[in-house]
């Protein structure tokens, strides 16, 4: 045992609560320490001074006092009986009823994004109503970008496909 | 057959006033000291000891023997007793400098190591000066020796009422009765002859 293992061992060696082997070692080691002998010998002078202390007695009313206070406590009436711990169940109530009133509540954002989209809905259905152009199909009809198309998307022959019947 | 305290707390807790009594014609001794060596104020400790004993009586209905009794009643007062140590000492910091010194208070320096106990013995009372010493401690280093010296519990049941583990609780111990040593060392100190056998520490 080292000085540093004194610190956690020296006052259960000295009143006598350290087990056997414990008490061994402690032992060893006051025997060749000398400063940690002297210690363990005015740690138990402190312990017996202590014990010479004087003790006092509660005062003369000190029972009375109590009992007064006691008697003074409210009974525990019928709620206390049905309920008989009061805080976490107003707790609870607490909780349930904030629970309820967020249910309740009206979201902020569902309804007002329906109603954005119902409005963008009807614009989008009024601008096509407005639309000049689809007014006057004449505009589309007498396009001759159309006409110039037209020979344009007719289907070709594939020059890439060998002819079946000129083989055959 | 003597019922334990458990059992008496059990009864209080059925509604028997009567084992209540008993609880408290058995703990108010040990309470008031307690807390008188704690607070050092006699009519402070009675109030605290009156208060721990109506919190007892509040919790019956909740109270589950998970621990010994004496455990959960200086658990109440420990904690008690600190908070008034502390509001204490705040209200001491709040009174103004220019405040006229208290007449009865005594100087709180210690005498120094080097004075002769029969020196010190003229100077000041020997038992206030043991009761000095001990309110010199930190509040927790102090609450541990009054435990461990006056109420003799184990460690075990210490450590459980200042919230801290036996390993912490044998170190405060050791700290608390090495600060004990210092302040009252005119009274322990070893004589010179004794201490030249003193050797280097290993």
């Amino acid at each position: 045992m080292k000085c540093e293992d004194v610190s956690k061992e020296l006052i259960a060696y000295l009143d006598g609560r350290a087990s056997a082997s414990e008490r061994q070692r402690m032992e060893a080691h006051l025997e060749e320490c000398g400063a940690c002998r002297n210690r363990a010998a005015e740690m138990r002078k402190v312990s017996m001074l202590l014990g010479d202390l004087p003790a006092i007695e509660p005062s003369f009313g000190f029972d009375a006092r109590v009992r007064q206070r006691v008697a003074a406590e409210p009974q525990r009436g019928w709620f206390a009986r049905l309920v008989p711990a009061p805080r976490p169940a107003f707790a609870v109530a607490l909780l349930v009823a904030l629970t309820v009133l967020v249910a309740k509540l009206p979201t902020r954002n569902t309804p007002v994004t329906t109603q954005t989209a119902a409005q963008e809905q009807q614009e989008d259905f009024n601008a096509i109503n407005n639309l000049g152009v689809l007014e006057n199909y004449d505009v589309v009809t007498k396009m001759d970008a159309l006409s110039e198309l037209a020979p344009a998307t007719a289907p070709q022959p594939d020059k890439t496909q060998p002819d079946a019947t000129s083989n055959d | 057959m003597a019922r334990s305290d458990v059992q008496l707390m059990l009864d209080v807790k059925a509604g028997d006033d009567a084992s209540f009594d008993f609880l408290l014609q058995k703990y108010r001794s040990p309470l008031v000291n307690f807390l008188h060596r704690m607070v050092r104020d006699t009519a402070t400790a009675e109030d605290l000891a009156q208060e721990v004993f109506l919190r007892v009586y509040r919790a019956r209905k909740q109270y589950t023997p998970s621990a010994k009794f004496t455990t959960w009643l200086f658990r109440i007062a420990t904690n008690l007793a600190l908070n008034s140590v502390r509001d204490n000492r705040y209200a001491r910091l709040a009174v103004p400098l220019d405040a006229p010194p208290e007449e009865d208070a005594a100087p709180m320096e210690l005498p120094a190591r080097e004075m002769r106990i029969d020196e010190h013995m003229i100077e000041r009372d020997r038992t206030e000066f043991i009761r000095r010493a001990i309110a010199s401690l930190p509040e927790k280093q102090r609450a541990a020796v009054l435990l461990h010296k006056y109420e003799e519990m184990d460690y075990g049941e210490i450590a459980r009422i200042l919230d801290c583990s036996e390993s912490a609780l044998k170190s405060l111990l050791f700290r608390a009765y090495e600060n004990l040593r210092v302040q009252l060392a005119p009274l322990v100190a070893q004589p010179v002859e004794q201490r030249a056998g003193e050797g280097r520490p290993s």
